[in-house]
């Protein structure tokens, strides 16, 4: 009787526990798969403000500035392509499987990379004795 | 002869994923006429040409469409290789194939679930869902996006798939053609979903030619037409031949898109176990500088992208005809003489697609 096609499966269902979880009580955990693109980080501390990452960006999302030492990313123009942690030359950029959670503000988020103890004076070079003779 | 009275039914209806409108006009119950209405969702890309790069517009590319956005990225990608006569490693031939059936059947279990849904079936659309999130998981395994994978690129692709993990891809995508061969018995053989669709919409095999229908659509009033015979990407490499019905009813193109399931489960198989070992990628150097139209079938029909380079980085003229916008003439065919109450399930029989259609 094919009025009756559905009901193996509604009886199992009904058997089995439910595919869909209570959302505000027990929220889903992201997919963890090593390719997941949820969003941008940066370690800031490696960043050589290169701007390589900018101006590879489709969407604009990121500015850079060299001289503040100042990286800037606009979470809601973010495409998430991966484009620019595929270009960074010093690796500092990475995709993390986390999504960016929702907004109430069009706020950047804004990395400042801490200003660095003025490098010491080059030493100067250990005399080297004249060679005898 | 009754009053005749006009209903307007969109742009925002329960049964509309998207929005179009229609002015139907009415005798008692009867449609007599349906006039279309889109422009609701355009959002001017074919502009952006003029702002974005050859290279980023694959990503812009990728977003003209929610649900069939790879093949479009992939259709794209190919004119421009084709412009630029850029060899695309072998391997990453495959994965594109490999990818395009993915979204093929996460699309048409989309449209299953939404079919259901029309007709009041909730629990067949709760079952359809339950299997698309499987499929959607496993795109997001293999690429890192759910339905926008970002993967193609002009000259290869992105991202590449370890063997080992394509086999247990292929493997899981089989057994969940069990459970997919579970809901399409209750879609082709429950009463009360073929008292809905069974000899509503006829479209003959004659109207659907004059009418320049494409992909399920076409194939469903009996005219044997896939653009993935011509061979793109991997499909000359693998065994298939297109999925025909002869009704043309809903019902008809229902088992077109229930066919084609299984069609691309097989597909996905066969073009996994010919994945070559190689790059996934070469380095593109040059500006294009041509024009080629590019076909591709996605699983609302054929998709043609048309580009033009002039030798600069910005390309000269991108267009694209989308498969929806060739359904619609079918659809304001199929309305005329339908009752009111099956206009719902006539608007999803030609899988509307208004975001790629207005682009």
């Amino acid at each position: 009787m094919s009025v009756l096609g559905m009901t193996r499966t509604t009886i199992g269902n009904l058997l089995s526990r439910p595919s869909t979880r209570r959302y505000p009580t027990k929220v889903k955990e992201p997919h963890r798969t090593p390719k997941s693109r949820g969003r941008i980080q940066i370690d800031i501390e490696t960043c050589i403000f290169c701007s390589a990452c900018a101006k590879r960006c489709p969407t604009d999302a990121i500015i850079v500035s060299k001289p503040d030492k100042v990286w800037e990313i606009d979470r809601l123009r973010c495409c998430t392509c991966n484009a620019c942690v595929e270009v960074c030359p010093k690796k500092c950029l990475d995709m993390d499987f986390r999504y960016t959670l929702p907004t109430v503000t069009k706020d950047k988020d804004i990395f400042k990379q801490a200003p660095r103890p003025p490098k010491p004076p080059e030493s100067a070079a250990p005399e080297v004795p004249a060679p005898p003779g | 002869m009754g009053t005749r009275t006009v209903i307007p039914f969109g742009p925002q209806h329960p049964a509309l994923p998207e929005p179009i409108h229609l002015d139907l006009v009415l005798e008692d119950e009867r449609v007599v006429e349906a006039i279309p209405k889109i422009g609701f969702v355009h959002r001017g890309f074919e502009k952006l040409v003029e702002k974005m790069d050859f290279n980023e517009l694959v990503y812009v590319a990728d977003r003209i469409c929610g649900i069939c956005a790879f093949i479009h990225s992939m259709a794209y990608c190919q004119a421009v290789e084709a412009v630029m006569n850029v060899e695309v490693p072998p391997r990453a031939v495959f994965l594109r194939t490999v990818w395009s059936e993915l979204a093929r059947l996460q699309s048409h279990l989309l449209w299953l679930g939404f079919m259901a849904d029309v007709m009041g079936f909730e629990s067949l659309f709760m079952q359809s869902f339950r299997l698309r999130e499987k499929i959607v998981d496993i795109l997001e395994e293999m690429t890192g996006g759910r339905i926008i994978l970002g993967v193609c690129r002009v000259g290869g692709v992105r991202r590449d798939v370890a063997n080992d993990t394509l086999a247990g891809i292929v493997g899981r995508v089989k057994d969940l053609a069990k459970d997919m061969r579970r809901l399409a018995d209750v879609f082709l053989q429950d009463d009360s979903v073929k008292h809905r669709m069974v000899g509503v919409g006829v479209l003959t095999r004659e109207q659907a030619a004059d009418l320049g229908c494409v992909g399920p659509v076409m194939r469903a009033s009996g005219i044997s037409r896939d653009t993935r015979t011509l061979g793109y990407a991997g499909y000359g490499f693998v065994d298939f031949s297109p999925v025909v019905e002869t009704a043309g009813d809903s019902y008809a193109r229902c088992a077109v898109r229930i066919r084609e399931l299984f069609q691309s489960v097989g597909l996905i198989e066969q073009a996994a176990g010919k994945v070559p070992a190689g790059e996934v990628s070469v380095k593109v150097s040059g500006y294009p500088d041509g024009e080629y139209h590019s076909r591709c079938e996605q699983p609302r029909g054929e998709v043609i992208h048309y580009v033009k380079g002039d030798g600069t980085r910005y390309l000269q003229r991108y267009r694209v005809r989308t498969p929806t916008f060739a359904n619609i003439p079918a659809l304001v065919k199929m309305l005329q003489g339908c009752e009111l109450a099956d206009v719902p399930i006539l608007v999803l029989t030609i899988d509307p697609c208004i975001s790629c259609t207005e682009r």
